[in-house]
């Protein structure tokens, strides 16, 4: 089945079936594919950005009273908070590139991003894809403007990455008319001006507690916002605990089923997790940009900083990265919005699950962009950092602030640890439960590599034809030792994190530079061409080198003594190490993206 | 009210630019294109009007179908419709460029005509006084505050001359050019961006306007890229200084 956005036919895929495709082998949607009216959208965040927001950032920081509210009111009269709100309720009904390329374009100003997208995005989908016809036109039309702020309430104290263990009580009043909630949330971005709370609490039954997810108004008697929290990054925005004293919330504000919470809180992280890695990625190209510009400038010995090998030679790797977190990125993102335009075709109608299902479809994908596009940026932000010196550990550049606002996303959103358990065992629940060919492919490669023979390669076309056939080995070495690791542990596996680790790591790796090998034969022979498969041998190589380490340390984990040697030589059919010169890759990638003064691409 | 608001695209002012191996032209490969910031002032200054007088803001341009991305910007930002004139871009000297919008006055009678005060890819600063002259109107060149009176007949134009300011009065229909000075463009919003694209863009050809004439008045002979600076050097001590000065730079 084919979908036809934006005049190009993309086919629609499955979640996780990257790791049984070539690379390159079903059209990805890529930056490259943005149309104009996109661009526009993104140019208006960027001036934004730009105009309104980064020269206040000083404010921003100290939480000057009633600033952010003010930034996040002036968004909304360009419509920039829109984009996810259905037409029916006044807003824009954008595809997620839409509102993926809007956040990334203004995380240069994490304080600001994390509020606006604490709104747009846990804060309001809730309500976009689990509400009533009544919730929705009660509230939406109001987010959709910015007159009302949102806020997603579910960690607790005692509750962080262990969301159901939630301790927050509603009881239904003996008249029925409402829920009377008790406990305390924390850490909830936007609570200090937030009007509208989905909150989540357990509705105790005879069946045990009822996770459920309510929809508490800001002045709800009992209802109190606790002091701010003072935090390492993102100091501008607003983080409060929430305080429930017997708030009395009417039963129609019961947001979804009553004991399916859990359903409105996972799928709506996995695409704050999916916003957070591309929003990463657009942080990691301003963090390229500060320090380009900065190496450009600072003279030392006589000459600028952007002469000397090893700053290249950072500046080389920062545009790999960010090159592969774009691709990997914006294809998750193209990925859900196929799918779920599939799903309309199949059943059409404005209040089904179609989205809710797309967005689970690619649990896996969302995941590893949370974890990539995390880590890329924490890499990018810190390398530009040290490209300063002892500049940029004073506050007055602004790589300071941008290298401490990176930290909070391999936390939030789930920390990235529990994002690479929860994306190892998906893909191995769903081998098992043959949503995916994931045993098929096991005995298949065992075979093969029993007889010391590789599997079949075909390449895509005569492009990156060793990078192709690397990414190709990649896969087949992450199943091999994963197959090793389950035939030892069976069913309890799910205890060997540091082996589902590993295999996560592997299939990050793998993705990232299947993506950006995808990207670039996609992308042809445009002006970056050699730019963009310079990035793509070096994203690559490196993950060639890490999943053939973390494949070795799995077989080492899961294979007796006796089987290990035998284990490690069957491996090695796939381990071949092609001379790159990774020096000489890196050293043309700096001159491209100095010469650009950052980001050289759209 | 009506008013015509011409509108230039012109290359991504913040990007590093190359020449053509044969020095002719800018190397157009990979470059980006946005709207003469001028123009935006323009526009800008134009729609401030059409909101107070109840008028309506037609574009103009002049250029192939790949123009009309930044012709659509335009429309984003509030104004009704736009005509595109279909020529080469790279055809177009001020001369002709002024002959053609002289014809599309012609064809909509509006009651100004706003450019640019220049478009900052050639810095020619001429289009809009050519198009006052061949069409005989009032100009006001290098606007920084244009008044409109309650009868829609008379602008007052401060311009910014050499030295200070000078205030005119002009009777419409006239020719202003903005200058930078004069307001800052707005931002455009997300629906308004996706109401542009279902804005009409009237097409023309010069056979439409009845220019044969296309002969250009200036040719382009080469262009040269800036000369880089040399190195400084240290000096230890005032006499040196001043020797270098004198006998060096020959500044004293």
């Amino acid at each position: 089945m084919a979908v036809t956005m934006k005049d190009v036919q993309f086919d629609v895929r499955d979640g996780g079936s990257f790791i049984f495709e070539r690379a390159g082998e079903f059209r990805i949607f890529t930056p490259e594919d943005f149309t104009d009216e996109q661009q526009q959208m993104r140019a208006v965040a960027l001036r934004f950005a730009e105009e309104e927001v980064l020269p206040r950032i000083v404010d921003i920081e100290a939480k000057k009273p009633g600033l952010m509210r003010e930034l996040l009111e002036k968004a909304g009269e360009l419509g920039l908070l829109m984009l996810d709100v259905p037409q029916k309720y006044d807003g824009l009904e954008q595809d997620k590139t839409t509102t993926m390329l809007i956040t990334e374009s203004l995380t240069r100003c994490a304080s600001f991003a994390v509020s606006l997208g604490a709104h747009v995005g846990i804060g309001s989908l809730p309500l976009v894809y689990f509400g009533t016809v009544e919730q929705k036109t009660k509230w939406l039309p109001r987010l959709a403007t910015g007159e009302l702020i949102a806020a997603y309430a579910l960690t607790e104290p005692g509750s962080g990455s262990d969301a159901l263990a939630a301790k927050t009580r509603a009881v239904l009043s003996d008249d029925g008319t409402h829920y009377v909630l008790n406990g305390t949330k924390q850490w909830i971005t936007n609570a200090g001006f937030a009007d509208l709370f989905t909150v989540f609490a357990q509705i105790p039954s005879d069946k045990g507690d009822q996770f459920t997810a309510f929809l508490v108004e800001r002045d709800s008697p009992g209802l109190t916002i606790g002091t701010e929290e003072h935090k390492h990054g993102i100091t501008g925005s607003s983080t409060c605990p929430l305080i429930l004293d017997d708030v009395k919330v009417p039963v129609d504000n019961v947001l979804g089923t009553i004991g399916k919470g859990h359903r409105i809180a996972f799928n709506i992280l996995n695409v704050g997790r999916a916003r957070l890695g591309i929003g990463s990625i657009g942080a990691a190209r301003y963090a390229l940009k500060l320090a380009t510009g900065y190496a450009a400038e600072r003279k030392q010995f006589g000459k600028s900083l952007d002469t000397f090998g090893l700053i290249r030679a950072k500046l080389g790797s920062m545009a790999a990265a960010i090159y592969a977190g774009e691709a990997l990125g914006y294809r998750t993102a193209g990925l859900i919005d196929r799918k779920y335009h599939a799903l309309e075709e199949l059943s059409p109608g404005p209040d089904d699950d179609d989205f809710q299902k797309a967005v689970e479809e690619f649990t896996i994908e969302a995941s590893i962009l949370k974890v990539h596009g995390s880590e890329a940026l924490d890499f990018v932000a810190d390398e530009a950092l040290q490209i300063h010196g002892g500049y940029g550990y004073m506050t007055e550049y602004p790589i300071e602030r941008v290298s401490r606002d990176a930290r909070i996303n391999r936390i939030f959103e789930g920390t990235n640890e529990i994002n690479r358990l929860l994306l190892a065992a998906t893909v191995l629940k769903r081998g098992m439960k043959q949503r995916i060919p994931l045993m098929q492919k096991f005995q298949a490669i065992s075979a093969s590599l029993k007889k010391g023979e590789e599997p079949t390669f075909e390449p895509v076309g005569d492009a990156l034809v060793d990078e192709q056939r690397q990414v190709h080995r990649m896969k087949h070495a992450a199943l091999f030792a994963i197959y090793q690791a389950v035939q030892r542990y069976m069913m309890k596996i799910e205890e060997q994190q540091e082996i589902l680790g590993a295999f996560a790591d592997m299939m990050i790796e793998v993705f990232a530079a299947d993506s950006a090998i995808a990207r670039t034969l996609q992308y042809g022979d445009g002006p970056l061409a050699s730019f963009y498969a310079d990035c793509t041998t070096l994203t690559v190589e490196h993950a060639r080198d890490e999943v053939f380490t973390l494949a070795k340390r799995v077989l080492a984990a899961a294979l007796p003594g006796d089987k290990l040697a035998t284990g490690l030589d069957q491996l090695a059919v796939l381990d071949h190490w092609r001379a790159v010169d990774v020096f000489g890759v890196r050293e043309r990638l700096a001159a491209t993206v100095i010469d650009a003064g950052g980001w050289p691409g759209i | 009210m009506k008013i015509l608001v011409a509108f230039k695209r012109v290359i991504d002012p913040d990007a590093r630019i190359k020449l053509t191996a044969d020095r002719s032209g800018v190397d157009t490969d990979s470059v980006e294109y946005k709207a003469n910031p001028f123009c935006e002032n323009a526009l800008e200054e134009a729609l401030q009007i059409a909101e107070e007088h109840d008028g309506e803001v037609v574009l103009v341009s002049a250029g192939g179908p790949d123009i009309d991305k930044t012709i659509r910007a335009g429309l984003a930002l509030g104004a009704e419709r736009a005509i595109r004139v279909e020529i080469e871009d790279t055809v177009l000297d001020s001369d002709l460029a002024a002959r053609v919008f002289a014809a599309v006055y012609k064809e909509e009678e509006p009651d100004i005509f706003f450019f640019g005060k220049q478009a900052i890819d050639s810095d020619n600063n001429q289009c809009g006084q050519l198009v006052a002259e061949y069409l005989g109107l009032p100009q006001a060149c290098f606007a920084s505050e244009v008044v409109i009176d309650d009868d829609g007949e008379v602008a007052t134009v401060t311009r910014e001359v050499d030295g200070g300011l000078e205030t005119i009065a002009l009777t419409l229909p006239a020719v202003i050019t903005a200058d930078l000075r004069l307001n800052t463009p707005r931002f455009a919003k997300l629906p308004d961006i996706m109401k542009a694209g279902r804005k009409t863009i009237d097409v023309m050809d010069l056979d439409d306007l009845d220019i044969e004439d296309t002969a250009l008045k200036i040719e382009l002979v080469s262009l040269e890229e800036p000369s880089a600076r040399q190195a400084g050097v240290k000096v230890g001590s005032i006499d040196e200084l001043v020797d270098k000065l004198k006998n060096e730079a020959r500044a004293l």
